[in-house]
């Protein structure tokens, strides 16, 4: 990547400290404290949001520092999630660095700015406060918002904790302005939106030597006029100089191989990411004693962390399981994925959303991949805690322990490995 | 006001372009830009002027130029208007332009919040009366009376929306409707509109040959008549201060409106209007004109 280091480019950073409340070092915050913190370090220059709980204190908190003139930037008050979407592309295409963040029907509002967001190939990060999809109506957690995106050419990181959302979103800049692709940072709402943890306040001047300045790929030049995202023929069309210029499905390609090379720099920026703040955010994904296991649990966001806790438990009773916490569900690491859960005889997906009609989207993709390595694992899909409905680890412990042992027993049947099994579902 | 003889020799739109024979918006934004002599990132939603722009890799126009989607002009307008802000080039103009659907219909909540916000752009209206890029469907800015392809046997049943007042009401710095027959009165408005700061809003009447079905040759007169027969009022509301501007001046101080029927029989979309609905159109449009005309403070000054 260009990195211009002149004074004038490194200017565009206009704050020159942490927020006055969260200097460098250990703090108890929010994860939307934490999201909100994590774009001011980054420099965001133009921030547009529409308030949806449980994202709403990401976007108060960040109109706060614009306000007592703490982040130069500028605050853009729409009047909807789908305008929202439009000005940040906007602004991106200006050359602005920009944020924004919403959850669930704020989300699925924007869903055709998404994929204008995506095909234009713009760095934009958002923070997606994950939450139930109405109706009937829900504010609380799960995370079938961004699964429904899943398709829309985004790259989605799932946090775990608080202190990697900070890091997700500073990591999620650095990775969109290198491959022009827009990210999604998910994590879970009130679980983590709206619970405090202990996390580390990276310093700003680390972070802005860690993020070099966005350059954007098509800058606006009124002496170099660009027609952008004008009607593209699904053929390649000649030029006026007599250039053979892609169609439609080259653009398309070419997004799509972004995506699939994406999975590299993931890699790449957090483990350059470990290298300057002395931690991970969780590259594509992270395991937990998952070398010796036979059985593994593979799920993403806040519920990966809790399974820790699950993992031990059930090793105490010599359960021999792992588990896979996915951080990069687009692009899905397939390769690796299925080289981490390869020789592991029964797999248990879980997902907070579902493929209405078939099974969790996880599930899909897991059982996906292990096909394309050849690996015949069991897989059963289990779906828990939709619409805020509590997870608790003895739950995901009981009946983790209960299909380990049916799989001992060979007492997996159709009935439980075609359909999906829903967790502390009362029907 | 600008004669035509001192319009700029300038232009800013390629030989060549996708609209149809004797497309008014063609006419419209060469004019435009240069009113804006070029200095200007254009924010587009689907529409004509998609049409017109050309298809990738080729433009038909050479100022830069950012599609939309549809019902986000006035969104996009925005984020580059507060993009080219933070980065200290509030020297270009901002202009959205967006059809009548993209801004009556699909595009009003955008262009509402950014009004509301008096984001610093200017939003150019080209109204054609309809949905004419996908086929001449009806849109909240036909008229009554209209034969459209979803309004194909009796005609549309309802008013339009009075767009310039909804804009008025959002109390923004400039209003001004205007009419691609009269190039002067539309270079005026632009180039007063691209020195205010703040949402800015031009309404702009083009005749559509094959939506409104008349001979492509006489684009220009039927705009002439749209503004003859008070069908098509051209005026501005700078801060606040409404006044009729160009022939509408002229024909409130010392001339009269011609019948509507002469501009309605120029066009076959108007073919079946009742002789009720005409009534009703008439009685409407000279209301309309006395209110206008004492509107107008500056009138008899």
């Amino acid at each position: 990547m260009t990195v211009l280091n002149n004074e004038k480019t490194i200017s565009i950073y206009n704050n020159s400290s942490n927020p006055k409340a969260y200097p460098p070092g250990k703090h108890v915050l929010t994860g939307n404290q934490s999201a909100a913190i994590g774009a001011f370090l980054c420099g965001v220059q133009v921030i547009a949001a529409y308030p949806i709980t449980p994202q709403s204190p990401v976007v108060e908190e960040l109109s706060k520092f614009v306000e007592d003139g703490e982040l130069s930037a500028e605050f853009v008050p729409v009047e909807s999630e789908h305008s929202a979407m439009g000005v940040c592309i906007g602004a991106s295409i200006a050359g602005a660095r920009v944020f924004t963040a919403t959850s669930a029907n704020g989300l699925a509002y924007m869903c055709e700015q998404l994929h204008w967001a995506s095909g234009s190939r713009l760095p934009i990060v958002m923070g997606c406060v994950n939450r139930a999809m109405a109706a009937p109506w829900s504010v609380l957690n799960d995370q079938q918002d961004s699964m429904s995106q899943r398709d829309a050419g985004w790259i989605q990181l799932f946090c775990r904790d608080n202190q990697e959302i900070i890091d997700t979103v500073i990591q999620a800049y650095r990775i969109a302005e290198k491959v022009y692709l827009p990210v999604m940072v998910c994590y879970d709402g009130y679980i983590l939106s709206h619970t405090v943890m202990p996390l580390e306040v990276p310093d700003e001047n680390k972070v802005k030597k860690f993020l070099p300045p966005y350059i954007p790929h098509t800058p606006i030049d009124i002496n170099n006029p660009v027609n952008i995202n004008p009607v593209t023929l699904g053929e390649p069309r000649y030029n006026a100089n007599g250039v053979l210029c892609h169609g439609y499905m080259e653009h398309k390609y070419l997004h799509h191989k972004a995506l699939r090379d994406s999975l590299n720099i993931i890699e790449e920026v957090d483990s350059e990411y470990k290298d300057t703040f002395g931690r991970s955010a969780g590259g594509l994904f992270s395991l937990y004693k998952t070398d010796d296991a036979e059985v593994v649990i593979v799920c993403a966001g806040s519920l990966s962390k809790m399974n820790i806790l699950v993992v031990d438990m059930l090793r105490e009773q010599n359960i021999p399981i792992g588990l896979v916490s996915l951080r990069s569900y687009r692009p899905f690491p397939n390769q690796k994925l299925s080289a981490a859960l390869k020789n592991k005889k029964l797999i248990l997906t879980i997902d907070k959303s579902l493929s209405y009609g078939y099974q969790g989207p996880i599930c899909i993709d897991v059982k996906s991949c292990l096909f394309e390595a050849g690996i015949s694992s069991i897989v059963i899909s289990f779906i828990a805690g939709l619409g805020g409905r509590d997870i608790k680890p003895y739950e995901i412990a009981e009946t983790a322990y209960d299909y380990w042992n049916k799989f001992l027993n060979n007492e997996l049947n159709s009935e439980n490995i075609y359909e999906s099994q829903w967790i502390n579902c009362k029907y | 006001m600008t004669s035509i003889l001192e319009l700029p020799v300038d232009e800013y739109m390629l030989p060549g372009n996708r609209s149809c024979a004797g497309c008014g918006l063609g006419i419209g934004l060469r004019y435009i830009l240069k009113a804006l002599e070029g200095k200007c990132v254009m924010t587009v939603p689907a529409s004509c002027l998609t049409v017109l722009g050309g298809m990738y890799p080729v433009s038909s126009v050479s100022v830069p130029w950012i599609n939309s989607v549809f019902p986000g002009t006035a969104a996009m307008a925005s984020g580059v208007a507060a993009g080219l802000k933070a980065l200290k080039k509030e020297d270009i103009t901002v202009l959205a332009m967006a059809g009548d659907g993209g801004t009556y219909d699909i595009g009003i909540q955008a262009l509402s919040g950014a009004a509301e916000r008096n984001a610093n752009f200017l939003f150019i209206c080209y109204d054609n009366e309809a949905y004419m890029n996908t086929g001449t469907q009806r849109s909240g800015a036909t008229p009554k009376g209209v034969k459209t392809t979803t309004t194909p046997i009796i005609g549309k049943m309802h008013s339009p929306k009075d767009m310039g007042q909804i804009m008025e009401a959002h109390r923004i710095p400039y209003v001004a409707t205007t009419c691609v027959s009269y190039p002067t009165d539309l270079y005026d408005k632009v180039k007063k509109a691209r020195e205010i700061y703040g949402l800015r809003y031009i309404h702009l009447c083009v005749p559509c040959p094959s939506g409104w079905q008349y001979d492509p040759q006489n684009t220009v007169t039927i705009g002439q008549l749209a503004v003859e027969t008070g069908a098509v009022v051209l005026y501005e509301i700078e801060n606040g201060v409404f006044r009729l501007t160009g022939r509408s001046r002229r024909l409130a101080k010392d001339g009269k409106l011609k019948p509507l029927t002469e501009y309605l029989s120029a066009q076959k979309r108007f073919g079946n209007i009742s002789s009720d609905t005409l009534e009703e159109l008439q009685e409407y449009i000279n209301k309309r004109w006395e209110e206008f005309i004492s509107k107008d403070k500056t009138l008899f000054e």
